[in-house]
């Protein structure tokens, strides 16, 4: 008798444990969600409510979307959509070039020069980026390099092509070791190996790079603002934000709606690269 | 003779970062044959391999193939190919296109020349045809068993289906030579067997030459008609599998070929051998007189008869008898004059015994292998670092003797006075244990020092093959003598 009570004392306990952990893991989720989501969620319903005092009083209107097309606003933030999206293309596409290339060199070095290499590639990736920002500054001075696209895009290639590096890498380490060798041995001279095998085979990862230097060149405020040079007026997205806001007293109206709007594109295409995922798998797990 | 040679290494040396591992080897490979590397992994088969196919330049030696100087061509300049041992596809072609790689990349003959001003005639170059790959491809898969698996990825096939398409990828550019190295090591036993028997029958069938690298005593035999076996980046043998079987070179082929009985012996005279202290008859003439050497005895020719035969040379007592599916394996052990000692000899007969057993053995002449000992002594150059204190192999040993510091000198350590020490820091310096081989009443170890010093050491215990240990020696029992200054110098 005793025996079994105590059986069922350590199911109940264990029972009870199991509860904990499920609290446990769903708190946790929903602390993260409420964190992450609950500040979008309030941009997009200020987008709303046409106001800059996040209040919600003017009611319910289109008007702040209405508001990006009026010609005061527009032009000065399209022509800051396009600054920001030129340069992330060319320094994107550059950096993509560069850290594929690095990586296959790194790749092929010996043991101790590629750990030191490795490390010096991840130095701008810890470093803290107005560290970076200024250093930029200062070389570009000292250079002599004209203000303006040019800092620019040489800034942003040199902070995007470690993760580029950093995200071709594995795919190499992945390869077996034989492969290059395999298609030297098959007739293939160095440069059709590299074009027809080693390329091929690293493309995801080179592809992912080029979407992270991308994104990183998209986002990026500190490194651009420092550099823009204050006699160019070139601005990207984020500083024209920022710039805006200085000197306005606050954020405009339309500004939340062009926030709602980056955030429902950009749901959009992680839901279209998700379900294409999704759609890919099916067939494959059937073969 | 020379058109029929369709390899020849000519001294060929390499070393990476100044350690040697494959040392002076010249060897000539006849067109159509089936040439096996073996030896243990670390012996530089596979590195003399890969300087045939091109990835590797020879530190130093030349390299012919087809009687071209082809040392320092490139790999896609030769007209050999590769079979690698993970096989080496490529993931991101399917079956198909990873045979059709080579062919797209291949040109040939179009039938039509050009002679250029010196009156020089061209052939004029085209690239095979989208047909022409598709029959030939087919025609490989075909070979390899593999028509239905065209499309396939080459993710989603097995082992052995990969390693098919490899070798289809490698025959169907037509190589006149084609490298397998260790190209079944990845697959499961049954399957090894059964691609050991299609690769001889395509061997037989396509007249190509193979040459092939294994670790695996049994495959060699099986399948070449010349094994090459290499130790330490030196060849030991190169001979017919039965020739390497029947007639090893040296204790070391006989161990690594087969099992065999190896025993230390003296050569009294030209047909007249000693060893387990009873003198026998034997086929070897023009030994020193009382030169020691090994004799070496495949078990299976070993003959049990009842002790009291006439016909038995050896009278000994059955430790243990095994089963081993068409023999009986029988552990017997022969007296010795010292105390406690007893030789052990592993027999390979018909006969069941019983543990305990006294049975008589019978040898014929013509089994008893006699061979030259690799070495007597440890010899080794080293230098004085101070009164009793001798430096070798970046060890200082305490020594007797009187020299003073920085003389150079000869250091003689007998085998049987190295000490071994399992814990590597018991030792004056440490080494990794290279071989053991047993010599029925001791093992024969060799001990290689940090600085490629092989030490031979005779020891009651066998020590495990890798393995770091220590190394010491008594200080009376170093030798020590001045070297001969050269005068040259």
């Amino acid at each position: 008798m005793s025996l079994d009570n105590k059986t069922l004392t350590m199911q109940k306990s264990s029972v009870k444990d199991k509860n904990i952990k499920k609290l446990c893991e769903n708190g946790y989720i929903l602390v993260i969600l409420l964190l992450l989501y609950l500040p979008i969620i309030l941009i997009i319903i200020f987008s709303f409510f046409n106001t800059s005092a996040f209040s919600f009083r003017k009611g319910f209107s289109f008007d702040s979307y209405a508001s990006i097309f009026d010609p005061n606003n527009s032009a000065k933030l399209t022509e800051s959509i396009k600054n920001t999206i030129v340069i992330a293309v060319i320094s994107a596409v550059i950096a993509t070039l560069l850290g594929t290339i690095a990586a296959i060199g790194i790749f092929s070095m010996k043991k101790r020069t590629r750990r030191i290499v490795e490390n010096a590639n991840q130095l701008p990736i810890i470093n803290s980026e107005i560290v970076v920002a200024v250093s930029l500054m200062l070389f570009f001075v000292t250079l002599r390099i004209p203000e303006g696209y040019m800092r620019l895009i040489i800034g942003h290639i040199s902070f995007c092509a470690p993760y580029v590096v950093l995200s071709v890498m594995p795919r190499l380490m992945q390869m077996d070791s034989n492969i290059y060798e395999a298609a030297l041995d098959l007739g293939a001279n160095p440069f059709r190996a590299m074009c027809r095998v080693i390329i091929p085979i690293i493309l995801p990862g080179i592809l992912s790079g080029f979407v992270m230097a991308f994104t990183i060149s998209l986002d990026d405020f500190i490194i651009t603002q420092l550099n823009k040079g204050s006699t160019t007026g070139i601005d990207t997205l984020s500083t024209y934000i920022y710039s805006t806001q200085h000197t306005a007293g606050g954020l405009k109206p339309y500004w939340f709606a062009v926030f709602s709007i980056i955030i429902v594109v950009m749901i959009g295409v992680l839901l279209l690269i998700n379900l294409r995922k999704y759609r890919k798998n099916i067939p494959n797990k059937d073969a | 003779m020379m058109e029929d040679r369709i390899i020849e290494l000519k001294n060929v040396c390499k070393s990476y970062d100044e350690k040697p591992v494959v040392k002076n080897v010249s060897l000539s490979i006849k067109k159509g044959e089936f040439v096996t590397f073996l030896g243990p992994s670390g012996c530089g088969k596979t590195t003399t391999l890969r300087m045939i196919a091109g990835f590797e330049k020879p530190s130093s030696g030349e390299v012919y193939i087809n009687g071209k100087d082809m040392t320092k061509a490139p790999p896609y300049t030769r007209p050999v190919n590769t079979v690698f041992q993970n096989y080496a596809l490529f993931p991101h072609l399917n079956v198909f296109n990873n045979i059709a790689f080579g062919l797209k990349l291949k040109t040939v003959n179009d039938g039509t020349y050009f002679t250029s001003k010196n009156g020089v005639k061209y052939e004029n170059m085209r690239k095979l045809t989208k047909d022409e790959i598709a029959t030939k491809v087919r025609d490989a898969l075909k070979m390899v068993d593999l028509e239905e698996y065209e499309k396939r990825n080459v993710s989603s096939l097995s082992g052995g289906q990969k390693q098919r398409v490899a070798i289809a990828r490698s025959l169907v550019n037509e190589p006149d030579v084609l490298l397998l190295d260790e190209p079944l090591g990845a697959l499961d036993l049954k399957m090894r067997k059964d691609m050991q028997i299609e690769l001889m029958h395509m061997h037989k069938r396509l007249g190509i030459t193979f040459l092939y690298v294994t670790h695996d005593q049994e495959e060699a035999l099986t399948m070449s008609d010349t094994i090459v076996i290499m130790k330490d980046g030196v060849i030991q043998q190169i001979g017919a599998p039965q020739k390497v079987y029947d007639e090893p070179a040296n204790a070391f082929v006989a161990d690594f070929i087969g099992e065999s009985n190896i025993l230390s012996g003296i050569m009294l005279a030209d047909y007249t051998v000693s060893f387990c202290e009873r003198v026998f008859e034997c086929v070897d003439k023009g030994f020193k007189t009382n030169e020691p050497i090994d004799v070496i005895i495949r078990p299976e020719d070993i003959k049990i008869l009842p002790r009291d035969d006439n016909n038995a040379i050896l009278t000994a007592r059955v430790s243990s008898c095994v089963f081993k599916g068409d023999h009986f394996q029988s552990a017997v052990l022969i007296d010795s004059s010292i105390e406690g000692e007893e030789y052990e000899i592993l027999v390979h007969d018909n006969t069941e015994c019983k543990s305990g057993d006294i049975v008589g053995l019978y040898i014929k002449p013509f089994d008893l292998h006699i061979m030259h000992k690799a070495r007597l002594i440890n010899e080794i150059e080293g230098e004085m670092w101070d009164v009793n204190v001798v430096e070798i192999c970046g060890g200082k040993f305490p020594c007797l003797c009187d020299l003073p510091s920085g003389e150079r000198v000869n250091v003689k350590i007998d085998f049987d006075d190295v000490i071994i020490h399992d814990n590597e820091d018991n030792g004056t310096i440490g080494g990794v244990v290279g071989s053991v081989i047993y010599k029925g009443n001791y093992y024969q170890c060799v001990i290689r020092t940090d600085s490629y010093f092989d030490f031979f050491v005779d020891t009651e215990d066998e020590w495990l093959k890798g393995d770091r240990v220590g190394i010491s020696v008594d200080p009376k029992n170093i030798i020590i003598s001045v070297k001969k200054e050269d005068f040259n110098e």
